[in-house]
């Protein structure tokens, strides 16, 4: 399909949303062809590929300097404290549903941004959440909303009332277990795993049932006696294995596969006490949809004392491999290295770093696995000197790929290191259960919290890497100054969307990386934009500090 | 059920072997393993806390103390915990002790103070209570920030410890003229300063074509020219410094 073409297409879909504007059920289909009704964004990751990418094509490299603000919405939270606003919306005719920390669900009319209506889910005490009392955001099905909660709840709320339709209890928050991710919804299920990983939760992936909230399935990410993997755990450390998940998934209905990233094995710092390969922590596993049994799995990092989460998006994308039409997996690893999967076999393709990595020297050409760097290890204070450092060449906040240019973009963290260091560790229910931490090379430098920043480029910066997915070959580089928790959005008419820790929110022409446009929103940019469309006018929104920030274009 | 059974476990084990008392907890261990991730391993990494240094947000006597970490601070980032009360006072006995080392010196505060304006000439480029040049970091409140060692050594050896906070930077705009200050912040598209005539400065980066940290400090080493006697004093007159008095 020429460029052309497809931007009339798109034009013509968005035309034909303004005039229907009836709230209609998102229904299965629906979500399977969301890439045909790009006003919408159905989902957290715009779309079962994840690849963070919007058909709209209004908003151009020549008219994006004409973006203005549409409407701000400033958090009204029962804990004011909670500033850590990572949710990204998802839209449906017209509405947004965004969670605002901890965990309310509000609806908004996404042309004013005023509310119609707020759910209220009051957590437990308990509930000790590892990495900020926070929720990425919604899955819709039909009428309902899908909420995890950092107690460990599943909810179901009436899209159009906000009145809860079920509330499972999942998981105890006391033994540090918490959901933070938004839930991905397939079929009649809703899919979720749970936070946890610096308390020794024995992580895992569940289906429910989107009617009544009864679990479906699941599968456990730490193997317990008896299931395959099961002998990749020393003794006991299975039970308080970690293997979180922290992210949504991707789906490929064709395959009738889902696709999740992992995360660490517990304890974090220390692998002392769980020698083996320590399945499936840092790996991503693609499960039946319908049972929850797993067809394949690939380890990124086996035997992880470095906090290396897998929890990276996995970013699907029919392209060609080799000549060839492929069904491949893009995933930029928190470990350093750029992965090319094929997701119907789980076949290791290629892995370059993209990022400086000195924990291990490549990958076996073969099977993909990490070649260690003898020495490259977390030892007593003052540490090991590791690239990347503990938040990774990249972490939660989502990449993008577009068709259109046949790039990927990856959010990064470059010239980044930690001091490792190793530490006792004793399990004790509810504690933090890390063996040890990683600090800053540098004292006092904190970067990427936003309001102050004093580091030299070689002490670490934030940019928005193009790489060539089928060599690996960097293709250009968008540098800040500090560091970037900001996730990419990427349209057909080849416009980037991200930011960074200094709070600018910015366009850049996704084939070069030149700027085009940027702004100033106060405070860290923590989420990943998203694009949609009402009343024919398409909208950009992103959140900031404690606000979601949407931009349009001037009339 | 699991309870009842390791609590009969746990009575017939010390019938059977009443050893030695268990070791008390290690508050520091304790803190390591459970808050450093947060607090950070001097316990100054959440904002307007300073656990290390005896500042707290909301409590002030060991029981409130002992009360945070079991309980948390509900609806925050700081969670409740599963310490026993013993466990918990370990940790701010460990934290109380960390304050009284921070603030130990021996030397005399008020000769001190007299070498900081006198002899030691400090105040040509520190200021402390509205006295003073602005050009280096205001001292007003670095017994409270920093560990009387660490002042010590600063003193003699400036270079050991610039805090990322207090470096300074050389800009040379695009028509030439050259700028030095105390780096206030930056940005992928500015830079602030306060520069050596004490004014604030903001440039964009588009307008400037050399940005260079200066790695040396640009304080000169006392070690020679005061006594060791005088440097203690100094110390401790630097440590004595809590913040609060006049600007």
């Amino acid at each position: 399909m020429s460029e052309r073409r497809g931007a009339s297409l798109t034009s013509l879909f968005v035309a034909f949303a303004a005039l229907a504007s009836l709230q209609a059920q998102v229904t299965f289909d629906r979500l399977v062809r969301a890439a045909q009704e790009p006003q919408n964004w159905l989902s957290y990751s715009g779309g079962y590929f994840s690849q963070r990418h919007s058909e709209l094509v209004q908003i151009t490299p020549d008219n994006v300097r004409n973006l203005e603000s549409a409407w701000i919405y400033q958090l009204n939270s029962r804990e004011p404290t909670s500033t850590r606003f990572e949710v990204t919306p998802v839209v449906v005719d017209g509405v947004m549903y965004i969670v605002q920390p901890p965990n309310d669900i509000i609806a908004l009319d996404a042309v004013s941004g005023r509310p119609f209506w707020t759910y209220s889910y009051n957590p437990s005490p308990e509930a000790r959440p590892c990495c900020g009392r926070l929720n990425r955001g919604v899955a819709i099905h039909e009428d309902r909303l899908f909420m995890g909660t950092i107690d460990g709840h599943m909810v179901a709320v009436d899209a159009r009332t906000g009145k809860l339709l079920w509330d499972t209890t999942v998981v105890r928050p006391e033994a540090g277990y918490a959901f933070a991710s938004a839930p991905l919804v397939i079929k009649d299920k809703v899919i979720m795993g749970p936070a946890g990983g610096e308390y020794g939760i024995r992580g895992f992936l569940a289906a429910f049932d989107v009617a009544t909230g009864r679990e479906v399935w699941r599968f456990n990410l730490v193997p317990g006696p008896g299931e395959p993997g099961f002998d990749t755990w020393q003794g006991d450390s299975w039970k308080t294995g970690g293997a979180s998940i922290w992210l949504t998934g991707s789906y490929d209905p064709e395959l009738n596969l889902t696709y999740w990233g992992v995360g660490n094995p517990g304890p974090d710092w220390n692998g002392d006490n769980r020698e083996g390969d320590n399945l499936y922590s840092n790996s991503v596993v693609a499960l039946d949809a319908d049972t929850g049994k797993l067809k394949w799995h690939f380890q990124f990092s086996p035997h992880d004392e470095f906090d290396y989460d897998a929890v990276q998006i996995p970013v699907l994308a029919d392209a060609a491999w080799e000549g060839k039409p492929r069904k491949l997996m893009y995933f930029a690893n928190r470990n350093g290295f750029f992965y090319v999967l094929d997701r119907a076999t789980g076949r290791f393709l290629s892995g370059k770093p993209f990022v400086e990595v000195n924990w291990a020297s490549g990958l076996d050409p073969t099977s993909g696995r990490p070649i260690r760097v003898a020495g490259k290890a977390p030892s007593a204070p003052p540490g090991t000197l590791i690239f990347p450092g503990n938040q990774g060449g990249t972490n939660w906040y989502s990449p993008s790929y577009s068709p259109r240019t046949g790039l990927f973009y990856i959010p990064t963290w470059a010239n980044y290191s930690s001091l490792y260091v190793r530490d006792k560790v004793e399990y004790v229910e509810g504690r933090r259960f890390a063996g040890g931490g990683a600090r800053a090379p540098v004292p006092g430098i904190r970067t990427g919290q936003g309001g102050y920043s004093w580091a030299k480029p070689e002490e670490g910066y934030g940019a928005v890497r193009a790489i060539d997915p089928t060599t690996g070959a960097l293709r250009w580089e968008y540098k800040m100054s500090d560091l970037t928790w900001a996730g990419v959005l990427t349209t057909a008419s080849n416009v980037l969307f991200s930011g960074g820790g200094e709070g600018y929110f910015y366009a850049l022409d996704a084939r070069t990386g030149n700027l085009l446009w940027k702004t100033q929103l106060g405070a860290v940019i923590r989420s990943g934009p998203m694009s949609y469309a009402v009343n024919g006018r398409q909208h950009v929104a992103v959140t900031a500090g404690s606000g979601l920030f949407v931009f349009k274009l001037r009339e | 059920m699991l309870a009842l059974l390791v609590g009969a476990a746990t009575s017939f084990a010390l019938a059977q072997a009443p050893a030695a008392m268990p070791p008390p907890p290690d508050g520091e261990q304790l803190y390591r393993e459970n808050c450093i991730e947060c607090h950070g391993p001097e316990g100054d990494e959440v904002p307007d806390v300073d656990l290390g240094r005896g500042r707290f947000r909301r409590a002030t006597t060991d029981p409130e103390l002992v009360g945070i970490v079991l309980r948390g601070i509900p609806n925050t980032a700081m969670p409740p915990s599963n310490f026993s009360e013993a466990q918990a006072s370990a940790i701010v006995q460990f934290l109380r002790a960390k304050a009284t080392r921070a603030a130990a010196t021996a030397g005399n505060a008020a000769s001190g103070r007299a070498l900081f304006t006198g002899k030691g000439a400090c105040t040509s480029c520190h200021r402390v209570n509205g006295v003073g040049a602005r050009t280096a970091p205001d001292l007003s409140d670095i017994g409270r920030l920093r560990h009387s060692t660490d002042i010590e050594r600063s003193i003699v050896e400036p270079d050991f410890m610039v805090v990322p906070s207090s470096r300074f930077i050389r800009l040379v705009t695009r028509d030439g003229a050259t700028i030095i200050g105390r780096l206030l912040n930056q940005d992928s598209f500015t830079v602030q300063l306060l520069d050596s005539k004490e004014q604030l400065r903001s440039l964009m980066r588009a307008d400037l074509k050399e940005v260079a940290f200066i790695d040396q400090s640009p304080m000169p080493s006392y070690r020679g020219k005061l006594t060791p006697q005088e440097i203690d004093d100094l110390v401790s007159y630097l440590v004595s410094l809590q913040g609060g008095g006049v600007q």
